[in-house]
């Protein structure tokens, strides 16, 4: 009787792999094997209505991209895009947190409305703050004529040294929400025994701020941050509503260009090779993001 | 009292009127669209720009409805995002019930593949899998698109169903097996309909990422079968702009992922937040 479990528990189990074999082998087909076609594309001469001439040519695409300037362009653009996105998310989404998690009476409503921008298709995002930067008769524009902040109407998506900044401010306000969130949930899990205690040495807000929140929600900062540089730095359709990379090249971020290149010229090979170099970019954040998940998976 | 009074002004000016703010930017776009969708042709292109309209229209929402197969691309949305949520819980559910009860050789590693794929880029899987659904023919059906959505579904469904199914007692699996339940039968009988929220939860979760989406329906589809989000899209004339039409679209076509992404946020954020503030 005793001997039955423990030898039951030295087989290898079967019924583990046979639950997952699906989800594995649907995966496989779906996801995988699609990512293997576009590393054997991004190494291959592949323009879609040219099937004849599809044929090896090593790393020529890389080669190509790397004296490509619309690559570096793409490249640059990238950065600040995550840059700033992230970090103006990260700072409105703290803010709201904080207020969150202040005691007033409408709280509960505020907290609902706070995440509608999370919950809108791109498209429509895209639609709407097209409509706000609009050259004639947006709302940004009458805004800031009216007071006194500009003395002329600006074209915020057809001018290349605003575009970039206004697509910018639009996922910040997409994305703030994810991050109010995760920090409120962050907030409410702190003891408020560490504040009572604080309190009773005479700590200030700001020491307490400083020296119990900030520490606490170091977990949750890292994690959200990742996993939102990782977000921000694939979005690409609200680009694409909004000014499809132009005007020329100034809203063209890495992921954008090999996706316009693709089916704009319809050069997979080359679009493949670009969607490869930007995967390889993004692996050192993917890389950050699962040691940190990994140490969950118990 | 004095007290009380200045500190409910202070409170006031400090906390609540940040928080206004903070919410007037977060829905002030929103509710613009909406005030012009329901403006009359005439107002919209005024200036100076009424705020407030005084006369207030639907002409726009007939126009939209009677129009352009609008209700049509929803119903083909409805089918796609339907699809999309059978196919990632029924194969995500099994995943999960193993992932959380079993441990054996292989589980971290596989665990942590389904969290890499959520992170593929969508171009790196998009252009792919455009040239394979062009070999096989499959270009512009419900099933591409089902497909596609599965790609970011499946790997969201099993982590979200590992986290719930882990806040189910294991010694409730043992008792249904000791009254003659196979773990199977434990499985379905006992574990799953105590995780119903979360199962619920997650379905309506992909199902608003699946209505949601754009670049996979646009590129995979876009002629026979076209999502609601390419309707809008298409909506854009070739030499003007109709905004009342447009933003008519907008909300209608949001409204039901809105609605819904309501309904569902706390169940939902408890989910996705409880493994982040558990570390």
């Amino acid at each position: 009787m005793g001997m039955t479990p423990r030898r039951y528990r030295r087989r290898l189990p079967v019924l583990p792999y046979v639950l997952l074999s699906p989800v594995v082998l649907v995966t496989l087909v779906i996801i995988f094997y699609p990512m293997l076609q576009a590393i054997w594309m991004s190494v291959h001469d592949y323009i879609i209505w040219k099937p004849q001439d599809i044929r090896f040519n090593a790393f020529a695409h890389f080669v190509t991209a790397f004296s490509d300037e619309v690559f570096w362009i793409s490249l640059w653009h990238t950065a600040i895009w995550i840059s700033l996105t992230v970090s103006l998310q990260l700072a409105l989404g703290f803010a709201a947190a904080i207020l969150l998690n202040q005691d007033f009476p409408w709280r509960a409503l505020a907290r609902g409305l706070i995440i509608i921008p999370w919950a809108l298709p791109s498209v429509v995002i895209g639609l709407m703050w097209s409509w706000v930067y609009d050259p004639n008769y947006g709302v940004l524009n009458d805004f800031m004529l009216r007071f006194g902040l500009l003395t002329q109407s600006m074209p915020w998506l057809a001018n290349p040294d605003t575009a970039l900044y206004a697509i910018i401010l639009t996922l910040t306000w997409q994305g703030f929400p994810f991050f109010a969130v995760m920090i409120l949930a962050g907030l409410q899990a702190i003891p408020s025994s560490y504040y009572e205690a604080a309190e009773l040495d005479g700590a200030s807000r700001r020491q307490q701020f400083w020296h119990i929140t900030l520490p606490s929600l170091k977990g949750v900062l890292v994690t959200a941050v990742l996993l939102r540089i990782i977000w921000v730095a694939n979005s690409i359709d609200v680009i694409y509503v909004m000014t499809s990379g132009g005007p020329g090249y100034a809203t063209h971020t890495l992921p954008l260009y090999a996706f316009l290149r693709t089916y704009t010229a319809m050069d997979f090979g080359y679009g493949s090779a670009l969607a490869v170099l930007f995967t390889l970019m993004l692996l050192g954040v993917v890389v950050l993001y699962l040691r940190r998940a990994g140490r969950d998976v118990t | 009292m004095m007290v009380g009074r200045r500190s409910r002004l202070n409170r006031f000016l400090t906390i609540e009127l940040s928080m206004l703010a903070i919410i007037a930017f977060g829905l002030g776009p929103y509710l613009w669209m909406v005030l012009t969708s329901i403006k009359p042709e005439e107002l919209l292109f005024r200036l100076p720009i009424d705020y407030w309209p005084e006369q207030v229209t639907l002409e726009h929402y007939v126009r939209l409805l009677s129009k352009a197969n609008f209700l049509e691309n929803m119903g083909q949305s409805l089918v796609v995002a339907v699809g999309t949520v059978c196919v990632g819980l029924s194969l995500s559910v099994t995943a999960a019930y193993s992932f959380s009860r079993f441990r054996f050789p292989g589980r971290r590693f596989l665990m942590l593949k389904f969290l890499v794929i959520n992170m593929f880029p969508v171009v790196l899987l998009i252009i792919p899998l455009f040239v394979v659904m062009r070999k096989l023919g499959l270009l512009d059906t419900y099933f591409a698109l089902i497909i596609a959505h599965s790609t970011f579904s499946i790997p969201f469904a099993t982590w979200m169903m590992t986290s719930y199914i882990n806040t189910i007692p294991v010694s409730l699996d043992e008792a249904a097996m000791t009254d003659g339940c196979t773990r199977l039968g434990a499985m379905w009988r006992v574990v799953l309909p105590l995780c119903l929220p979360g199962v619920v939860a997650t379905g309506i979760y992909i199902f608003i990422t699946s209505w949601n989406e754009y670049l996979y329906a646009a590129i995979l589809a876009g002629q026979n079968v076209r999502t609601i989000t390419v309707g809008i899209q298409t909506l854009i004339g070739e030499f003007e702009i109709e905004w009342g039409l447009l933003t008519a679209g907008g909300t209608l076509g949001a409204l039901p992922a809105t609605i819904l992404f309501i309904v569902i946020q706390r169940h939902l954020i408890e989910g996705m937040v409880a493994g982040a503030v558990k570390r």
